[in-house]
């Protein structure tokens, strides 16, 4: 009996061995590690240690601050607002409509593609002089915009022609920054469809049914009845779309890849890293988004499991 | 689902009509804003350079023309790229298949002490961002003197805790007598995973190929930091970024290599569509 058990722990330590060793190695030691350079002075190598000097700089650096409202901007700009346009074309979606499957299929086109050919795609579209997006705004008797090269905030650029000037403050995201985030939408839609179609699949019909046979109009069943009953799946997706905001890089590695207004924390740390070779520093950014995560996830998991409704 | 109309109520058959014409109208509407990239990235790719520095754009190509994708072909090794990103994909995804189940199987049908714990020390590993591990996993790529190799772009990958968790949920909905009684015939752990589990957990195998794949094939900011020096291991991606950089002015050429760089995707993505929906709707997970 006590070989069995012997030979059940060794064959299940067998079997874990190459997951544990890979992972252990490249996720789990690497966070750690990751600590480890950011604690020290490291460009090629490492320097010297500096105790948490690098997190002291980091508050006090100007990039880093602009880096995180950039990013913040980001997060708000793709979260809510692609929820939204998601939830719309799923309802859409779910009514008995022809051609259901062929509009599915094209609302997620977009993302399989890869980001690298598609933010292409995006920046020649949007290029000023030779963009079809300015040829469109033109035809529609619309000023032509500098998309991607704009870095005014979109708040000041909408209230100068009616004459009111706004403080830097309060500017807001550049044209350049929402640009890349209008692309982010379009990318990510067929995933957030495709989860709301799923969720909307299982919620009841009769709940619905019945409203609908007291009389509720399809705004009142769709606000009181299927939108109440959505929640876990509009949660889920809060969290994953956050999580992935954060993390968003080849789009703007392509579209934009030196401008400071859309420089956001995942392209600060790189280019600290890549560029700068301030490795040191560049870990301390890194571990600083993986800390805003950390809270930001765990704050969601608490309010869901207050705020969320389910079955 | 069918496409029988939803029953009517009496007395507002406009309604529904006006409701259904509404409905198809904002869905071609955004159906075209969805689908225009797709359309310019084709049209571009069949102008002449000429044509592309037009003010204003011509709204379709004025002489079609199939030269640019010879051009490319020439000016940038494509298809060594394309060579290199299946042959990395194909390693990431088949290690990753072996790992995961060899563990799932493991936390599913053995027990051993540590296993609790071992799984959630996987799972937490989740919640890192990529960003975070970059630094420290290229600094122990070099210290391997691994980069500027393929081992890079695949060692490191090649486990993958969401592929355990998926496999270990497939091979619990596995009714535990199969185990039991292939283990009384004397069937021994691997020969009950080939023979056996694996067979029957088929769907959790094209979730965790399809997830996989998919992600080893977009991937750009890992293969943009391991790779570069040597051009010739650069995977589709990583060449694609390149090149839109070295051929800023000539769009004509960057849409034609995005057309080429995304096409294998997209065609697969068309056969095996359900599969893939299916997958990624459970998941989450994009490289």
């Amino acid at each position: 009996m006590r070989n069995r058990v012997l030979r059940d722990h060794a064959t299940a330590y067998l079997l874990l061995l190459p997951t544990l060793l890979l992972v252990g190695v490249f996720h789990l030691f690497a966070i750690f590690y990751a600590f480890y350079i950011s604690l020290h002075k490291w460009s090629i190598l490492k320097e010297s240690y500096l105790g948490l000097a690098n997190y002291a700089a980091l508050i006090t650096d100007p990039e880093f601050r602009q880096a995180l409202v950039v990013t913040v901007w980001y997060v708000i700009g793709t979260v809510p607002v692609g929820l939204a346009i998601a939830l719309g074309v799923a309802v859409t979606l779910f009514r008995p409509i022809r051609a259901r499957g062929f509009f599915r299929t094209l609302f997620f086109l977009p993302y399989v593609t890869s980001l690298v050919a598609a933010a292409a795609v995006w920046e020649w579209m949007y290029n000023p002089d030779y963009g079809v997006i300015n040829l469109l705004l033109t035809r529609a008797g619309l000023p032509p915009l500098r998309w991607l090269l704009e870095p005014t905030g979109v708040f000041r650029l909408a209230l100068d022609p009616i004459g009111i000037a706004l403080p830097e403050w309060a500017a807001g995201p550049s044209l350049a920054l929402v640009s890349i985030i209008i692309m982010s939408i379009w990318s990510g839609l067929g995933f957030n469809v495709i989860v709301y179609l799923a969720g909307l699949g299982s919620i009841p019909r009769e709940l619905q049914e019945a409203a609908r046979v007291d009389g509720a109009s399809e705004w009142q069943v769709f606000r009181r009845i299927t939108f109440p009953l959505l929640s876990p799946t509009t949660f889920f997706l809060v969290v994953i779309a956050v999580i992935r905001a954060f993390q968003a890089f080849n789009q703007i590695y392509v579209m934009s890849p030196n401008d400071p207004t859309t420089r956001t924390l995942t392209m600060f740390i790189f280019q600290e890293f890549y560029a700068s070779s301030r490795v040191g520093y560049g870990a301390a950014a890194a571990m600083a988004l993986f800390v805003i995560l950390l809270i930001l996830t765990v704050a969601q998991m608490r309010y869901g499991q207050e705020k969320v409704h389910y079955e | 689902m069918s496409d029988t109309p939803r029953p009517t109520l009496p007395g507002r058959p406009w309604r529904q009509r006006l409701a259904d014409g509404l409905t198809y109208l904002a869905l071609l509407v955004g159906g075209l804003a969805v689908a225009f990239p797709f359309y310019w990235m084709i049209a571009t790719s069949l102008k002449t350079h000429e044509e592309t520095m037009r003010v204003p754009p011509t709204l379709y190509p004025l002489a079609p023309t199939l030269a640019n994708y010879a051009k490319v072909w020439e000016a940038a090794p494509f298809a060594r790229y394309f060579a290199n990103t299946v042959g990395v994909a194909l390693c990431v995804t088949l290690g990753v298949l072996i790992t995961s189940s060899l563990a799932a199987h493991a936390f599913a049908r053995i027990r051993f002490s540590g296993s609790q714990a071992i799984f959630v020390a996987l799972l937490a590993t989740l919640m890192i961002p990529f960003e975070v591990i970059l630094i420290p996993d290229y600094i122990l790529i070099t210290r391997l003197h691994w980069e500027d190799t393929y081992l890079a772009l695949i060692v490191p990958w090649m486990a993958s805790v969401f592929g355990v968790f998926l496999m270990r949920q497939f091979f619990l909905g596995i009714p535990t007598e199969l185990w039991e009684s292939a283990a009384l015939d004397g069937c021994g752990h691997l020969t009950y995973l080939f023979r056996i589990a694996l067979p029957l957990a088929r769907p959790g195998l094209s979730v965790v190929a399809i997830v996989t794949f998919l992600g080893s094939w977009n991937a750009l900011l890992w293969p943009l930091v391991v790779v570069t020096r040597r051009p010739e291991i650069r995977p589709i991606q990583l060449g694609l970024a390149v090149f839109t950089t070295e051929f800023g002015v000539y769009s004509h050429l960057i849409m034609t290599a995005a057309v080429l760089t995304i096409l294998p995707v997209v065609v697969l993505f068309l056969l095996a569509q359900r599969q893939f929906v299916e997958s990624i709707a459970r998941t989450g997970v994009k490289g």
